[in-house]
């Protein structure tokens, strides 16, 4: 179904492209509506909605007790679990999750470990005995496009919004999680030789490649991921940073530092 | 069920207060928010106490896999699944026997009412997300589901309600909270139809039968709280249009509650039989008639027919209408003396109508085109043969007709909208006339589609 709708309104975006418009009417560098809300789900430690568009991203972050790896015996561990569920849309299906899913968990659980964004070192109870998990779940609710930037900005609002569960078992005061960044991610689509952020559905469905770039607080990047066949140029990839740059800080400013200053 | 919570002493205090502050006979505070989700057909979010329920359907759409469609029917698929965040303790993504089970029964609820026979080889889904768990989510869920399906259209015999009862301290209370669900001493959740029939019920714990009892009489009460809130979220999305037209809807309310009770659409068959059976006696009486005026009109010629005589023919005639038909069908005639002249000429075009033309049944679409019809009206000749031939096709059809032939022929644009209507009631009514009764019930324009049954129910009466 939705190829048939990718083939039929290629053209029609394409044309709307070049002349250098978009679907419902945003510029290139132009964001969709964002809603954020946080602490909605009161049993987990942290959570957080991302409404972007219509597009829903629900995360939950629950923390629990467990065994440090050998390697890392005083450092917490980051479990990022991400469902594509079929409640979602009508091309999902219950059962494991599939690559796009694996991919996508993948993507967001290395924008918040590459960037340090949360002091794991901060998350150990008792070296090499006891260390916090933390289990970042990402469900997405709806589906319409730029999965990955609603699932990013949820996550990290959610973490920034936890608060460790010491006194449910038994080791001290409640406190917030120790975080250090604020990796936010953007992604960029490709149609023909120009890019766009914060793809529609449609969009996707008609651009060949999509371009992820997660970037920190200082300005470097935490993570990149290309998702689809078509090749990008090296001017294309760094017209692509800049944008993703421009539009991070801009989103960190309007959603993640009134949350980093509440705690 | 997690390590950090300790048995609370007394459940319910003792002036009989819960620890929610609720009376035994209490449910939780509930918001239903519906179509929330814009990628599914049907959706509905519920807030009940502290349970946090999304719930999306998709369908009817083709069954994957393949070998699961049946061919007489819908497949209904329920899933239930929780958020790994929803609860305690970190739950492990993916279904668990737990949540197996619950989507099993939890389809079972709905089976009885969802009229999956209309869709042979599809798939209907309804899926649960637990997002926040707090005892009672599968009843949460389904009252959910309930609300999502008729967002998303499908036929439904009436909507579904959940609701628990439990013991707690010894007392038989509603709609279990956690504490309540953790330490008390039975839970006993159930899911009825709109009629009380139970389609769900699962129980653990210890009752006597007479405690069961008391729960059942104690559930149906929050059921039917439950059922308010359903049918007033319904009521706020979908019967808005109402408002334009008053009419219409204490017109069509009886009709609903009808279609709302009617089990099978056989039954609109059969009703409608009883109904054509009644028209055919009216149709005989009316061709005797119309004879005798051929007679006359024939004798008259290119006269135009006498007004006397005509009115008196109307009234005959219009008295054996009344007796089976609808007061509109009186309007009709009264508005067709009015036309009768202008009309006398068209002859020659209707027969062509005529040939395809069945029964009329609904009469308020046709004015609209009788009125075009009678001012296109303005050039053809009368013709007695023709008049023979137009006669023994209007036989076939009701009392409208026979009056306009009386008069000379008008009615016969009426018969071409008839036969319009006709085309289109059979494949509407069996997919519309069964959809939500709320939007039946708002919308003019379907009204002519539930005729037939109405006409039907008439029948019965008489």
């Amino acid at each position: 179904m939705s190829e048939i709708i990718a083939t039929l309104k290629k053209d029609y975006i394409y044309n709307l492209m070049i002349k250098g418009k978009r679907q419902d009417g945003r510029g290139f560098k132009e964001f969709r509506d964002i809603k954020l809300e946080t602490n909605i789900i009161s049993k987990a430690e942290g959570s957080a909605k991302v409404t972007l568009g219509n597009t829903q991203v629900l995360v939950g972050v629950k923390l629990q007790p467990g065994t440090p790896f050998a390697d890392s015996q005083d450092e917490g561990m980051i479990i990022t679990n991400l469902e594509l569920n079929a409640i979602a849309s009508p091309d999902f299906e219950p059962g494991q999750p599939k690559e796009d899913a694996i991919e996508m968990a993948r993507v967001v659980d290395r924008g918040i470990r590459e960037s340090g964004a949360i002091d794991i070192k901060k998350l150990c109870i008792a070296v090499r005995e006891s260390v916090w998990i933390v289990h970042i779940d990402v469900h997405i609710l709806n589906d319409e496009g730029n999965l990955i930037d609603a699932s990013c900005l949820a996550a990290i609002a959610a973490l920034m919004t936890t608060v460790v569960p010491n006194e449910q078992h038994g080791i001290g005061k409640n406190v917030p999680l120790a975080m250090k960044g604020m990796p936010v991610g953007v992604t960029l689509a490709k149609i023909g030789s120009k890019l766009m952020v914060d793809p529609s559905l449609d969009e996707e469905a008609v651009c060949e490649t999509k371009l992820t770039i997660v970037s920190s607080l200082d300005g470097s990047i935490a993570g990149m991921q290309k998702m689809g066949p078509v090749p990008f140029t090296e001017a294309e990839v760094m017209e692509a940073i800049d944008m993703a740059c421009e539009k991070t800080a801009e989103l960190r400013g309007l959603y993640l530092e009134g949350l980093a200053n509440k705690e | 069920m997690s390590s950090m919570s300790d048995k609370p002493e007394k459940l319910i205090t003792d002036d009989g207060l819960r620890l929610d502050g609720r009376r035994a006979d209490e449910i939780r505070p509930m918001k239903i928010e519906i179509g929330v989700l814009s990628r599914a057909d049907g959706s509905c979010y519920l807030e009940w106490g502290r349970n946090k329920i999304l719930v999306g359907v998709f369908g009817p759409r083709e069954v994957h896999p393949r070998r699961m469609q049946r061919a007489d029917s819908a497949v209904i698929r329920y899933k239930y699944n929780m958020a790994s965040f929803s609860v305690e303790d970190h739950a492990r993504p993916g279904p668990s026997r737990r949540s197996i089970e619950i989507s099993k029964v939890s389809r079972e609820a709905f089976e009885p009412v969802i009229m999956a026979e209309l869709f042979p080889k599809t798939a209907i889904d309804i899926y649960v997300e637990v997002l926040q768990a707090d005892a009672g989510t599968r009843t949460a869920a389904i009252n959910a589901s309930s609300i999502a399906l008729a967002d998303a259209g499908i036929p439904m015999k009436g909507l579904i309600t959940s609701c628990a009862f439990g013991k707690v301290d010894g007392q038989i209370v509603l709609d279990l909270n956690k504490e309540e669900d953790n330490y008390g001493e039975a839970d006993f959740p159930v899911a009825m139809t709109q009629d009380g029939e139970i389609t769900l019920m699962q129980m653990d714990g210890h009752l006597t039968p007479d405690e069961i009892k008391k729960g059942l009489e104690l559930v149906k009460k929050g059921c039917k709280e439950i059922l308010e809130i359903q049918q007033a979220v319904l009521r706020k999305k979908f019967e808005t249009p109402v408002e334009e037209t008053v009419e219409e809807v204490t017109d069509t309310e009886d009709t609903r509650n009808k279609i709302v009770e009617a089990e099978e659409p056989l039954e609109y068959a059969s009703e409608a039989a009883v109904v054509e059976e009644a028209l055919e006696e009216v149709e005989e009486l009316e061709k005797e008639q119309l004879c005798e005026e051929t007679v006359e009109t024939d004798a008259v010629a290119e006269e135009i027919p006498e007004f006397e005589e005509l009115e008196d023919i109307i009234k005959e005639t219009e008295a054996l209408v009344e007796e089976d038909t609808e007061e509109d069908v009186v309007e009709t005639e009264i508005e067709e003396e009015a036309l009768e002249e202008e009309a006398l000429e068209e002859e020659t075009e209707f027969e062509a109508s005529f040939e395809a033309a069945p029964e009329p049944e609904d009469f308020e679409e046709l004015e609209p085109i009788k009125e075009e019809v009678s001012s296109e009206v303005e050039d053809v000749e009368f013709d007695s043969e023709e008049l023979a031939y137009e006669e023994t096709q209007l036989e076939e059809e009701t009392g409208i007709e026979e009056v306009a032939s009386e008069e000379t022929f008008e009615p016969e644009p009426e018969i071409e909208s008839e036969t319009k209507t006709r085309t289109e009631v059979p494949a509407e009514e069996a997919v519309k006339a069964e959809v939500e009764p709320e939007e039946k019930k708002c919308e003019g324009p379907w009204k002519v589609v539930k005729d037939p049954s109405e006409s039907g129910s008439r029948g019965e009466n008489e």
